[in-house]
């Protein structure tokens, strides 16, 4: 399946402001699966979407967690805890 | 004519015309409450900071078009606005302004508190600052996600599980 990827704020800085991706899953694709296959792909992506950080993520312009499905041509953000106001 | 509810812009704005824009034409609004937020400086002997702040086109403006509707939803309100700037701001500038219409001023007073905390937590902004020292992501903290909190709505902002 084919996922567009944002990232936001330090995120950006550290992984680039995102690309179109094609994903295979091995199972159901949610949010969380899609996270894990990214730490996968480079080290900087492994430190920054690790477990222990504080990440958020939007599905299609909306704020979504770790269960969120994905669906084909999904817009998938990652960033860090908000800070606006 | 219907103005966006939700704005997002560089440029400052005037607080006194957006309020007169909210209220325009309409005589069944009873209460009007605002709310001006600034770039609050480094206290007086630290170094002024410069921030810039950056966001998530389209899904800002969506998040906080669904934060309005849930206030009309809870405190039947006439009417809100909220213009945000995103770039570079110095110390003292404005930064964010709601404003509620609506018949008296508990529900007015209430919708607006109850935007902005909404909007602390859940709109996609980050707050960049720029000390002499360097530059530096600001943290979210747990006292906004509290403050959402007692709406009753989990912010999972600052202290994610």
């Amino acid at each position: 399946m084919r996922v567009q990827l944002r990232y936001f704020a330090s995120l950006r800085e550290a992984l680039g402001p995102g690309e179109t991706i094609d994903w295979e899953p091995s199972g159901p694709a949610t949010v969380g699966a899609l996270r894990h296959w990214l730490r996968a792909r480079s080290t900087a992506a492994a430190e920054v979407l690790g477990t222990g950080r504080s990440v958020r993520v939007a599905v299609d312009l909306d704020m979504a967690s770790e269960d969120t499905p994905l669906r084909d041509g999904a817009e998938v953000a990652f960033f860090p805890p908000v800070t606006g106001g | 004519m219907t103005a966006a509810r939700a704005r997002i812009q560089e440029a400052d704005f005037d607080p006194a015309a957006e309020a007169e824009a909210l209220r325009a034409g309409r005589t069944d609004i009873g209460a009007l409450a605002t709310f001006t937020g600034c770039v609050r400086g480094a206290g007086p002997r630290d170094p002024v900071a410069l921030l810039t702040l950056e966001h998530y086109p389209g899904m800002t403006e969506r998040a906080i078009e669904s934060m309005i509707d849930e206030a009309q939803r809870r405190f039947a309100i006439l009417g809100a606005r909220v213009v945000h700037r995103v770039g570079l701001l110095q110390p003292g500038e404005r930064i964010v302004w709601v404003g509620v219409a609506g018949r008296h001023r508990r529900e007015a007073f209430q919708a607006c508190e109850f935007l902005m905390d909404y909007l602390k937590t859940q709109a996609p902004f980050w707050k960049k600052e720029a000390t002499p020292e360097g530059e530096r992501w600001v943290d979210a903290r747990v006292a906004d996600d509290e403050a959402l909190a007692r709406w009753g709505i989990a912010s999972g902002n600052a202290g994610m599980p």
